[in-house]
């Protein structure tokens, strides 16, 4: 079975401390090395204003958790263990490996048409600079929505 | 060409409301004249950008999308193009769920 990547994302409350923090963080590691996946990477957001009230918190600390695995047995003991915790405010696990395919096929192939059309025309394959419109969508953005029907 | 006859059979704000059968047999012209209504192309900005991931984490990305009261908006106005506007739903309901943006505003 091919490895599978998550992303987790989990809110804590604003005033728990560094340690706290990596208390939870730990926790989750040991359920992930357990079942035998890897955390490869670690993002801490830091403290966020919520978009909305949930329970006594206006705000709380976002940490961001990547992890590889081969077995969706992990994410389901991982989400169960994440509910439990009254210290984790909100949690969030994502499958995110086949959208990061897709991504990354539409890219090389939008990058290998282009090459292949400039080459068609004569011209080389990447972009020279100083080439092609330039600024010209400058006074797009703002107004975009303007003119709308409702 | 500032105003395509086919175009503004879906009705300029006003114009439109009384049905678009009616509409487009008699006022369409005639409308088109009294109020020549220049209304810019609508493109998908994440096709005219080429953003192929549209992330819940990106609020900055995902923010104009979710007007004050915190609805979705739709791709008649913002002019998004089907797939992206798929992907911008579920980018948009999941960031919802962590609290990067309101699912209700008052």
């Amino acid at each position: 079975m091919s490895v599978r990547q998550y992303e987790l994302v989990y809110i804590l409350p604003p005033d728990s401390t560094e340690q706290q923090i990596t208390e939870i963080h730990d926790q989750v590691a040991s359920v992930v090395s357990r079942m035998g996946g890897q955390i490869e990477k670690t993002d801490n957001w830091g403290r966020r204003k919520l978009a909305y009230e949930i329970g006594p918190h206006k705000e709380g600390v976002y940490v961001l958790e990547v992890i590889n695995t081969q077995s969706g047995e992990l994410v389901k003991e991982l989400d169960r263990r994440l509910k439990v915790m009254d210290q984790v405010v909100r949690h969030l696990v994502v499958r995110v490996d086949e959208e990061k395919k897709v991504v990354e096929r539409t890219r090389t192939k939008r990058q290998s048409d282009s090459e292949r059309r400039r080459v068609k025309r004569g011209l080389p394959p990447q972009r020279q600079p100083g080439e092609g419109r330039q600024e010209e969508m400058d006074d797009m953005d703002d107004d975009r929505f303007e003119g709308a029907e409702v | 060409m500032p105003f395509g006859q086919g175009r503004s059979g879906g009705g300029g704000g006003r114009g439109g409301r009384g049905g678009r059968g009616g509409d487009k047999k008699t006022g369409d012209k005639q409308q088109g004249q009294r109020r020549p209504m220049f209304r810019r192309r609508k493109v998908c900005k994440f096709c005219a950008d080429k953003i192929d991931d549209i992330n819940y984490k990106d609020v900055k990305l995902i923010g104009p999308f979710v007007p004050e009261r915190g609805k979705i908006l739709p791709r008649r106005i913002s002019g998004t193009c089907a797939m992206h506007q798929r992907k911008l739903q579920t980018a948009i309901k999941r960031a919802r769920q962590l609290a990067l943006i309101p699912y209700v505003t008052d």
